[in-house]
């Protein structure tokens, strides 16, 4: 039994004044089950959640109180995948035939502010300013850059490409392209980053009906969007990853890699046949770096892929059709379901302005996250 | 005094080494899990694994620097691979960003850090050796 997407809505990225993020995850419910052509009665299961903006059940009061299994799911970055899969699990199982997957959030202006004792560690370490998300980007990609010869202008022409395609996307915060000199000209916020190339925290909400086979027919759905390849992993001994006092000498596979590989194995397709990507730019680097752990060019290959502009729309691999995060921020539960949307928008041939060329069969979604995660979703038409 | 208890001791890094498995891990757990690990002194010479700079101040929490926007000054900070040991991350100080390359030999020094609630308190570093 086949799982399909067959329903989409999002609320849009970046700030609603005066709206709850739930509220933006009720509009993004709402939304999908239109998109679906179903009622909210005829949800069988949901899972959902963010990460600053409460708890995703409660939506059961505006939506309707038809007495469903609503699941809250609180997995960080990884909120919107973890809500997908457990969503697919649930129809393969024979649990539902039609299930919800929904995320939301809204955060304040600025860095994240999380605690130290949240992810295990001291005080000491937030005390004297280690406890920031964008250091650990910097250290990656500065480190990733002095291995593979990855140059600062690399950088500057992933946050181009960025900018161009959020000006293409109704949906997206960011929607004005910003000229590459002008990238390469910011202000540094750490090191080889700077204000161009790092995403900010944001608000928005996205939400996805998810359907077995058995309905998608009964339903006669136009375009159903099958799920092929799903997964969700954890980091191993010898990871780098985000909050980390110290790590090991030796590394290993990073968990963006066991996901990629796993969700592959299951859909029974590789890298080469992927027509459209949406991979984690919580900044330039981590694009860069995600092509290559994903597995879709070999360390510092991507110098070459970016100056040939092989991740633009028309490219060979387009990468982060709708701005990715660079371009639409980062509110945290709706992220990575932000991905899933814009792949099915895509392989549905709805993308208008940023519509892929040569009609995409085959599309991936990526989410990374602390404290070292990762979502990995490929879906075919 | 120290940021914290249990980083330094007789003027050393120290961190745990697992019963069982060996690894090292920097700073030495604490609480129930320290009962897994022996202490063990890590090296005050290493190799410069990675860098950046922190360019703006930090939220308060988790921060306690006693900076305002209008004080505050960029920091290195980066991780120090200690041979055959572990990479720890530490404040990088003596030195200008543009000394920086990655690989150079360091050493380990004290800093000292303004802290809101203890006062001016010695933190671990590492300088060019």
């Amino acid at each position: 039994m086949d799982v399909a997407i067959i329903g989409i809505g999002i609320h849009p990225f970046g700030r609603t004044e005066g709206m709850s993020g739930l509220d933006q995850g009720v509009y993004a419910v709402r939304q999908a089950l239109k998109d679906a052509g179903v009622e909210w009665s005829d949800v069988e299961c949901a899972f959902g959640g963010s990460s600053a903006a409460g708890n995703a059940d409660i939506m059961v009061n505006q939506l309707g109180l038809t007495g469903l299994q609503f699941i809250n799911v609180n997995n960080g970055c990884a909120t919107g995948g973890s809500a997908v899969i457990s969503a697919y699990a649930s129809i393969k199982a024979g649990q539902s035939d039609i299930a919800l997957a929904v995320g939301f959030d809204k955060h304040p202006r600025g860095s994240f502010d999380p605690k130290p004792a949240d992810w295990g560690i001291d005080d000491w370490y937030g005390d004297q300013g280690f406890m920031l998300t964008t250091q650990f980007f910097a250290l990656k990609i500065q480190r990733y850059m002095a291995e593979f010869g990855i140059t600062p202008k690399a950088l500057a022409l992933v946050a181009e490409k960025a900018f161009h395609n959020g000006s293409l996307n109704e949906n997206a915060w960011r929607r004005s392209p910003v000229d590459l000199e002008t990238i390469e000209n910011a202000p540094m916020i750490n090191d080889p980053l700077n204000k161009f190339m790092f995403c900010s925290p944001a608000e928005g909400g996205v939400a996805l009906i998810l359907a077995s086979e058995k309905k998608v027919k009964e339903l006669g759905i136009q375009k159903p969007v099958w799920v092929k390849g799903a997964a969700v992993k954890t980091r191993l001994e010898g990871s780098f990853e985000v909050f980390s006092p110290s790590i090991q000498i030796e590394r290993s596979t990073p968990p963006t890699t066991l996901a990629s590989n796993a969700a592959f194995e299951m859909a029974g397709v590789g890298p080469e046949d992927i027509d459209v990507a949406q991979l984690q730019d919580t900044e330039s680097g981590a694009e860069i770096m995600h092509m290559a752990e994903n597995g879709f060019c070999a360390d510092g290959d991507q110098e070459k892929w970016l100056a040939e502009r092989a991740t633009w729309l028309n490219g060979k691999l387009p990468v982060n059709t709708d701005g990715g995060c660079l371009a639409n921020g980062e509110p945290i539960g709706a992220s990575g379901l932000r991905q899933v949307h814009e792949n099915v928008v895509q392989l549905r041939g709805e993308g208008g302005e940023r519509q892929v060329p040569g009609e995409p069969k085959v599309a991936y979604s990526h989410v990374y996250g602390a404290p070292g995660l990762s979502a990995v979703a490929i879906l075919e038409r | 005094m120290f940021i914290a208890d249990n980083l330094i001791e007789d003027g050393h890094l120290i961190g745990g080494q697992h019963k069982e498995s060996g690894k090292i891990v920097f700073p030495l757990p604490s609480g129930a899990e320290q009962a897994f690990y022996d202490t063990v002194q890590l090296s005050d010479e290493g190799k410069l694994w990675s860098w950046s700079v922190q360019r703006f101040l930090p939220k308060s929490p988790p921060y306690m620097g006693t900076e305002t926007l209008e004080t505050f000054k960029p920091y290195i900070f980066g991780y120090v691979e200690l041979p055959r040991q572990v990479i720890v991350q530490s404040r990088i100080v003596g030195c200008d960003e543009s000394d920086l390359k990655i690989g150079m030999a360091l050493r380990l020094t004290t800093t000292p850090f303004d802290h809101k609630e203890k006062g001016v308190v010695d933190t671990f570093a590492y300088t060019p050796a």
